[in-house]
């Protein structure tokens, strides 16, 4: 494996364009804790897609920093975020999407990177080239795979 | 082996849950004579890391692949140290010189390894192991330069890394060399690319940690040139760094960029006190 794919390789799939009812990275609104309380889509979550996001390499690969009993079905969770087991019961629905969208605004100076969020990098790369970007940004996630993980998280109780 | 080795890390992994794999607490005795430091004190200068002992890379990884460093015969990397051997002989460009010509044997070549990269007072600047070598072949051989991360100057790097196998690593970083290792402090600790992660956040607050199916380390470069399992070469410095960085999504330096030189320099005073182990072994 190469060490190129262990974090996530997502925006390749991400579309250029909002669909409509949308809302732009640029213009999420954040709470003074971090918590996003309107949905980035006018689509419901959907949380069986959530979980493809989060364990895929070439999507979220959450998994590389988290642990999660629910996607065992995917090898190699990582130790760098707290495991995710009965998150729901921590955090309610904006707070999670919060975390998602940018969990730099709940954490602050977290490493966990922000998925939905597109400019503000020091020396932006074009995906895992290691070559510059050469255009605007695509955000790490699309809005509707985030509320699709979001949806997904809200169904991890204990 | 392949298949080995990927046998092992899943028992690593499942056998430690989800619990901290952690560094392992083996003694790196090589070719059953020369003990290793692979563990030291923190050099005063990483008083405010929150690192509390510096550990080699090698107590990062299996039980098999560490196996493999500790027997020559074993280790894949020396048959590279070989080609360079013959290599150091070959005359080679306009002055009709070989490496040996000047140096003689490469023994001569003992502690050299340990205190780069190193201020060149003549030319006014922090020099790599690398440079050294391509300014000698341009200038003293009328050669042409080594690729900065080819397998010929990993090759060499090797065979010169090796005559101060066991020595502690002891750059300087004070006097002119000073800026320099500060600016490489703060590219260490830039957090590069969407991924928005810098060298520490990797390599100081989560080495122990899996990252996937990665068990980070503290990221010294003791051991370099390194053999990969993975590539199955001798793999350089600035090769290993331009892949760190590009995993964070970011525009990477250029391997002999100034930028890599001094973020070179600084790395390496990370590891000072850990013995020399190129050619290392990792996956
Ligand atoms: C590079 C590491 C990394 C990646 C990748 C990552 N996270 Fe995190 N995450 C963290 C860390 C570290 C924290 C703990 C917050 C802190 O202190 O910074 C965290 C916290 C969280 C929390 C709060 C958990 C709790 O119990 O308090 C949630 C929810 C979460 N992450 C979800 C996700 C999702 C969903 C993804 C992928 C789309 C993801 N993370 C990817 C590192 C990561
Ligand atoms: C997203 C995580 C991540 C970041 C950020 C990162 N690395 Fe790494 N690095 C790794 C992984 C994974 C490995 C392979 C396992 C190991 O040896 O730690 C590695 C290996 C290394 C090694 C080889 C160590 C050995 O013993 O062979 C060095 C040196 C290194 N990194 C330096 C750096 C430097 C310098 C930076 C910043 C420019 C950096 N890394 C940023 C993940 C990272």
């Amino acid at each position: 494996m190469k060490i190129a794919t262990f974090i996530l390789a997502a925006s390749a799939l991400v579309a250029g364009h909002l669909s409509a009812g949308e809302i732009a990275p640029k213009d999420v609104r954040y709470d003074d804790y971090g918590a996003v309380e309107t949905p980035l889509t006018s689509k419901a979550g959907d949380s069986a897609n959530g979980a493809i996001v989060m364990k895929s390499k070439s999507i979220g690969n959450c998994i590389a920093c988290h642990a999660l009993a629910d996607l065992n079905d995917a090898p190699f969770h990582g130790e760098i975020g707290p495991a995710l087991d009965g998150v729901g019961d921590r955090w309610n629905e904006a707070e999670i999407r919060g975390i998602v969208s940018n969990a730099k605004m709940t954490f602050e100076g977290s490493m966990m990177p922000a998925y939905y969020k597109v400019d503000g990098f020091i020396r932006p790369g074009r995906g895992f080239t290691g070559k510059a970007a050469d255009g605007p940004l695509t955000p790490l996630l699309t809005a509707q795979q985030i509320e699709d993980v979001v949806a997904f998280l809200l169904t991890q109780r204990e | 082996m392949k298949s080995m080795k990927t046998a092992a890390i899943a028992v690593l992994v499942f056998s430690a849950g989800m619990a901290s794999a952690g560094p392992d607490n083996d003694v790196l005795v090589i070719n059953g004579e020369l003990t290793m430091t692979t563990r030291a004190a923190v050099p005063e200068h990483m008083a405010d890391t929150p690192l509390d002992e510096l550990l080699s890379g090698w107590h990062y990884r299996t039980d098999e692949t560490q196996s493999l460093q500790a027997d020559d015969f074993d280790n894949p990397g020396m048959v590279f140290v070989d080609v360079a051997a013959d290599a150091w002989n070959t005359v080679e460009g306009t002055e009709g010189k070989a490496c040996a010509t000047c140096h003689q044997d490469p023994s001569t070549m003992k502690g050299v390894r340990a205190v780069y990269p190193k201020w060149n007072d003549a030319t006014e600047e922090v020099r790599t192991l690398a440079m050294q070598i391509n300014s000698c072949r341009v200038e003293n051989m009328g050669a042409d330069p080594y690729k900065y991360t080819g397998g010929k100057m990993a090759n060499m790097e090797a065979l010169i890394s090796l005559q101060s196998r066991g020595m502690p690593v002891n750059v300087a970083i004070d006097g002119p060399a000073q800026s320099d290792w500060e600016w490489g402090r703060e590219l260490y600790y830039t957090r590069t690319g969407q991924l928005e992660l810098s060298c520490a956040n990797c390599h100081e607050d989560n080495n122990g940690n899996m990252i996937r199916a990665d068990h980070l380390s503290q990221g010294h470069i003791n051991g370099f040139p390194v053999y990969r399992l993975k590539n199955t070469k001798l793999n350089t410095v600035h090769a290993r760094f331009k892949g760190c960085v590009r995993d964070t999504r970011a525009e990477t330096y250029k391997p002999g960029s100034p930028e890599f030189v001094a973020l070179e320099l600084y790395v390496a005073s990370r590891g000072n006190g850990l013995s020399v182990e190129g050619p290392s072994v990792r996956n």
